[in-house]
């Protein structure tokens, strides 16, 4: 900043003062002086004026220097200001500049402020904003995960590249595993994870081939396929696309429903109709023979008639058996049609309770429900039909109200429309079975008849005429429980891990691994328990624990846990370390079951484990005999601590996690472990990106460079 | 020896009912016939039987509407209902049994079984059993 021209003015004018006074004091001397003594007085004054003049010049033209310098030099109010008003932007919000000084200053920090105050309220209100958007997004987020979550059929939702971005929890049951232990080609269901590796791979490139055919020709591109899941299961799926910008394919939306069931039935019929076919032709012709025979020769000699007849009655025998041997085992085949759904009849007397009420206007009470007992029905044709009962009984009879039922044991269950006092005919049922049913303006073509047909099912009426109890008694097969959801509202305490949108942000197929960066990788971190410490000399794996870190989520849903038999013995110092002792291990599969199935389970993931070098040489001796390798990239949490904390020694795992503020629970089991290693990892993460540190080869670079990568095992 | 005990048949099928004739007459019973469910109702007033053999599918009035009419009836409480039907579903032996018939028996039969069956239900000391 310059001096202001003002300066050299007041330099100017404080050397006129100091002139003025020098003068002034000069004659007031004169004027006191003797008279002999004034000339003599002049000559000195003259003597010494440009000496004085000079004086005075220099003096303040080093004053004037000094205050010029003294500007430049140190802060001036104005600037202060500026100062203060900058720090406005950073400091806390309370700071606000000093308003002390000169009056137009003053004013000045006045507005400053003014504008702070406003500047601050915006700044509230949109934070204020953006957090309640947030919250609604996380709420309709959690809604629609948790309506997803009470879909009855398999919905897998995945990105243009087949990485799974969602799945519901009946997806996950369609695809589980069929038994616990699972087979070794089994990939399980979990997000990032590529679609392709769940159904045929080459059913589901087809369907991605015809998607992309239509788009562009058809108003709603779908497809779909009947594929066996790697579990056994039949499944139907429909694949719809979703598009992007440009109407370019963004993803695809499975949708899974298991027909297995029905295919089953399906099949059944027929064999039933083919054992009947073949097994009902051979007799028959038999017997045909044998009695045209009896009617054709009445002549015949006594001996052969005989032989005929008895040909006749075993042929007969033969044909009732085989009757009556197929319908006994296909008797499953012949209930019911494939309309109808499993309910509870609890929840059908509820719907017929609350039916016939509304059309009657009439009180409907619920006697007993057997809360064990499920029905196999078509709700609406039932309720439909006990609607159009009740309306004929109370139209033609003097009635006040019904009562419900549900009960019976046996493969059957019964449903009982209850009334007390008019005693009806069982000419009059036979009556309304075969009239088509209507309840008010509600009608359908269908009889009670019909619907009976269509259950498999029977209906009569029973009186107790001492009781004056009627009741209309309906048989109807008896169904599945289902099992229910568990209520997942959205008021779910964490969010769900069924899904993740963020994935659609990533680009899967740029970059080679080392360029990408640690914050958009998948992981698998893994730990095991052994048998000791020296692979080398025959320690064996007991247990394999692991769990995936997806786009910075550890995904606790997804986790692998298997006990494996080492099919030698645990010693008892081992024992004392993880708790996993010689009966434990004796009914779980070997290594050479289990490896292959971890090896599916860390797909497409870098693998992370604490002192990794230990677990990856377990992997690498079972590498001949299992036949798989682990030959994705690996990081170490104790280099990486290593490389965070360069100046500290212990790097246990317990030990990171303190320092990187890892609550500790759940130690020496190996998905504790895991669970653990994988929390301190992700803790890690951002330590590493402060040093510079974000890509995968960066990462690994630097640990090959700690001190302790140098120890082997 | 007792007087011999009548047995109704019921069934609109005529082979059926030959052959059932011939059986119960040669096995010592005595025996008439009913084609359809109006009959037999007014068969069972008129000659009053010990057991009635009921089909489930006739014309007029179904085996269940003439097993429902007896049994609404206290004059026929000693009448034994044995049903004779292909209808041989759970549900339908459910029913019938439901309906008071005493026994349920599913065509095709063998009838030396079917003989032991009355036999025992016409059996004096049976009286009244189920």
């Amino acid at each position: 900043m310059r001096a202001p021209k003002g300066i050299a003015l007041w330099v100017g004018a404080a050397s006129g003062g100091v002139l003025l006074v020098i003068g002034i004091g000069a004659l007031l001397q004169y004027l006191a002086a003797s008279a002999e003594n004034r000339p003599h007085l002049l000559e000195v004054v003259a003597e010494g004026l440009p000496a004085v003049f000079f004086g005075t010049a220099i003096l303040m033209a080093a004053a004037g220097m000094a205050a010029s310098w003294l500007f430049r030099r140190h802060p001036h109010a104005a600037r202060q200001l500026a100062e203060q008003s900058r720090s406005l932007l950073a400091a806390e919000k309370g700071f606000r500049v000093s308003t002390a000084g000169a009056p137009p200053l003053a004013e000045l920090a006045g507005v400053i402020n003014q504008l702070a105050d406003a500047y601050h309220r915006i700044e509230h209100d949109l934070e204020a904003r953006s957090v309640e958007t947030r919250a609604r997004v996380e709420e309709e987020r959690d809604r629609f995960a948790a309506l997803m979550s009470e879909l009855s059929q398999g919905v897998v939702v995945c990105n243009a590249d087949g990485r799974i971005l969602l799945y519901n929890p009946r997806a996950a049951a369609l695809l589980a595993p069929a038994q616990a232990g699972g087979q070794g080609d089994y990939t399980p269901l979990g997000l990032g994870r590529s679609v392709l590796a769940l159904l045929d791979r080459n059913q589901v490139a087809h369907a991605l081939d015809m998607l992309q055919h239509q788009i562009g020709h058809v108003d709603r591109p779908q497809t779909r396929f009947v594929a066996a899941a790697a579990n056994g299961a039949l499944l139907r799926v429909q694949v719809a696309p979703f598009l992007g910008p440009e109407r370019r394919l963004a993803g695809m939306v499975f949708t899974l429903d298991d027909v297995g069931q029905l295919m089953g039935r399906e099949s059944q019929r027929l064999r039933l109709l083919q054992s009947l076919a073949t097994g009902v032709r051979g007799p028959v012709a038999n017997l045909r023979a044998a009695t045209e025979n009896l009617a054709s020769f009445p002549d015949m000699p006594a001996d052969r008639r005989e032989q005929f007849v008895g040909i006749a009655a075993a042929e007969a025998r033969v044909l009732t058996e085989r009757l009556n041997t197929a319908l006994l085992a296909y008797a499953d085949a012949l209930k019911g049609s494939l309309t109808l759904e499993d309910m509870r009849a609890a929840d059908l007397l509820a719907l017929v309770q609350r039916r016939v009420a509304e059309a009657l206007h009439m009180p409907v009470a619920i006697e007993e429900a057997d809360p064990e007992l499920w029905l196999r029905v078509d709700s609406y044709a039932i309720a439909h039909a006990m609607t159009f009962l009740a309306a004929r009984l109370a139209g033609d009879y003097d009635l006040h109200g019904f009562r419900l039922r549900a009960g019976g044991g046996g493969s059957l269950g019964e449903v009982d429309l209850i009334w007390t006092g008019a005693i009806v005919g069982s000419d009059a049922l036979s009556l309304w079975e075969g009239e088509p049913m209507r309840v008010g303006t509600e009608e359908t073509p269908l009889t009670l008849r019909d619907v009976l047909e269509r259950h498999g099912s029977e209906a009569w009426l029973q009186v107790d005429k001492i009781r004056q109890i009627s009741r209309f008694r309906l048989l109807l097969p008896r169904g599945q429980a289902i099992a229910p959801v568990p209520l997942r509202g959205a008021a779910a305490e964490s969010r769900p891990e069924y899904y993740d949108f963020d994935l659609f942000e990533r680009i899967d197929a740029a970059g080679a691994l080392a360029e990408r960066k640690l914050a958009e990788l998948s992981f698998t971190v893994f730990d095991t328990e052994t048998t000791g410490l020296e692979p080398s000399a025959g320690d064996e794996i007991i247990s394999i624990g692991a769990v995936r870190i997806v786009n910075g989520r550890v995904l606790k849903g997804e986790v692998f846990e298997q006990l494996v038999n080492p099919r030698r013995n645990i010693s008892r110092e081992s024992t004392a370390v993880h708790g996993i002792d010689n009966k434990q291990v004796a009914g779980e599969p070997p290594i050479e079951q289990v490896l292959p199935r971890f090896h599916r389970f860390c797909e497409d993931t870098v693998l992370v484990a604490h002192n990794a070098a230990f677990d990856m040489r377990f992997l690498e001796l079972k590498e001949a005999s299992t036949g798989v390798r682990f030959g994705q990239p690996v990081l170490d949490t104790l280099l990486l601590s290593a490389v965070v904390h360069p100046s500290i020694d212990n790097h246990h795992l317990d030990m990171i996690a303190e320092r990187v503020g890892v609550r500790v629970i759940g130690r020496h089991t190996a998905l504790g472990d895991a669970l653990l290693t994988a929390d301190v990892f992700l803790r890690l993460v951002p330590l590493l990106a402060e040093r510079g540190i974000v890509t995968l080869g960066q990462a690994l670079e630097a640990s090959r460079a700690t001190y302790h990568s140098r120890l082997q095992y | 020896m007792s007087e011999p005990r009548k047995v109704l048949i019921v069934d609109d099928e005529p082979n059926i009912l030959m052959a059932l004739e011939f059986l119960f007459k040669r096995s010592g019973y005595e025996v008439r016939l009913a084609r359809d469910g109006g009959e037999a109702m007014k068969e069972a007033e008129a000659w009053r039987p010990d057991l009635m053999l009921l089909d489930i599918m006739m014309p007029v009035k179904n085996g269940y509407e003439v097993c429902q009419s007896v049994r609404e009836r206290p004059d026929f409480a000693g009448l034994k209902i044995v049903m004779l039907s292909a209808k041989g579903s759970e549900a339908e032996i459910n029913k019938g049994l439901s309906l008071g018939a005493d026994r349920y028996v599913t065509k095709p039969f063998s009838t030396q079984e079917l003989l032991a069956t009355i036999d025992q239900l016409l059996r004096p000391d049976a009286a009244g059993a189920r």
